[in-house]
């Protein structure tokens, strides 16, 4: 069976995509899946140090489109997984380098002998993202549970909409549980009555994806990420697996839940 | 200060709620594209036009939009003067 395309975009910048691209590919080749992750932020490359590959890059996907290497010269594979591999972007041009129907072109090139590819999409609505999404056959908006991300996803999604690429899916990412159950963040049913778009993962904040990316190796690599759990429910949930969401419930604090009663005032409904 | 509040059990929205409705505000008018001073003019205009026909409440008139999943509507409540069903 060909690949499944899936754009990874955001709108606002600082979301989590890159982390999010790197972790779900991963977690998808855990599962066997032959997975590409294609890094289409031009320019501003990171899908590599996150995947703790940028050693190893000779060329990159602007080399590809202009002709100085083959497809899969640019394509570099994964250290721990034999079936999971990265096209760079350039870090020395812009977003002018690559046109939508170049990308077009690459996936159709590498659909036949793939399960996934992932293309990590620039930040913002311009040319980056237009570009990112033109050989998508799906969209995944990755937000966080904060007002700005929020009003730039409902953007996305109306664009993506537009594009005829819809409709998107949501992944709401760094959720506090804590900050939730107090009463002090929005929770995913609140992101979810806003967006109104088909929810496929909630990724909750845990200070192992930094130190993972420090690494250079994806929490969904470590089992006692409760993050990379999440992003392993994602992948699951991308081929099909009805796998029920988390709720975190649990996880907020026992203070957490003694302030909550001495309070009182059930605020946090 | 706001836990001497909480302690006394004085009512205060929380921020996720704060945050939930502005969001909410904010987006009807990105979605269409409307900004809160063009609602105050069409509210003016739309006054100028029924009250040429009609006696109506002015300050009573409310315009604004109602959002539902992904749709919205603009909606016009324009109560009529106080003695409009009373005909003289």
């Amino acid at each position: 069976m060909p690949a499944r395309v899936i754009t990874i975009t955001s709108g606002k910048g600082g979301v989590g995509k890159t982390t999010t691209t790197a972790n779900v590919a991963v977690a998808l080749a855990l599962l066997g899946k032959r997975v590409v992750c294609l890094d289409a932020d031009i320019g501003l490359r990171n899908l590599d140090v996150v995947l703790g590959l940028e050693n190893r890059i000779v060329y990159d996907v602007v080399d590809v489109i202009e002709g100085r290497c083959k497809l899969r010269q640019a394509m570099i594979k994964d250290k721990r997984l034999s079936e999971l591999y990265l096209l760079p972007a350039s870090q020395k041009r812009d977003k002018s380098a690559v046109k939508p129907d170049d990308l077009v072109k690459i996936c159709l090139d590498l659909r036949p002998d793939h399960d996934f590819v992932l293309i990590d999409s620039a930040a913002g609505i311009e040319e980056g993202f237009r570009t990112a999404i033109a050989p998508a056959d799906e969209v995944i908006i990755v937000t966080n549970p904060e007002v700005s991300a929020v009003r730039d996803a409902d953007r996305i999604v109306g664009l993506v909409e537009a594009a005829e690429k819809g409709p998107a899916k949501l992944i709401v990412n760094r959720l506090k549980p804590e900050l939730v159950q107090r009463g002090d963040a929005l929770d995913t049913s609140d992101v979810l009555d806003i967006l109104a778009i088909e929810l496929i993962g909630i990724v909750p904040e845990d200070e192992l994806v930094l130190i993972s990316t420090n690494r250079g190796t994806p929490a969904a690599l470590d089992d006692k990420s409760r993050a990379g759990m999440s992003f392993r429910n994602i992948a699951r949930r991308l081929t099909g697996e009805d796998v029920p969401f988390e709720s975190f419930r649990e996880e907020a604090n026992v203070f957490g839940r003694f302030a909550k009663f001495l309070r009182g005032d059930g605020r946090t409904s | 200060m706001s836990w001497f509040k909480r302690l006394r059990g004085e009512p205060q929205p929380s921020s996720r709620d704060t945050a939930k409705q502005r969001l909410q505000l904010v987006l009807v008018h990105d979605r269409n594209q409307i900004s809160p001073g063009m609602i105050e003019l069409i509210k003016d205009e739309i006054i100028a036009v029924i009250s040429k026909h009609i006696e109506i409440d002015t300050a009573g008139v409310q315009v604004s939009f109602t959002h539902g999943e992904r749709e919205n509507k603009l909606v016009a409540d324009i109560p009529l003067a106080d003695g409009w069903r009373t005909r003289k």
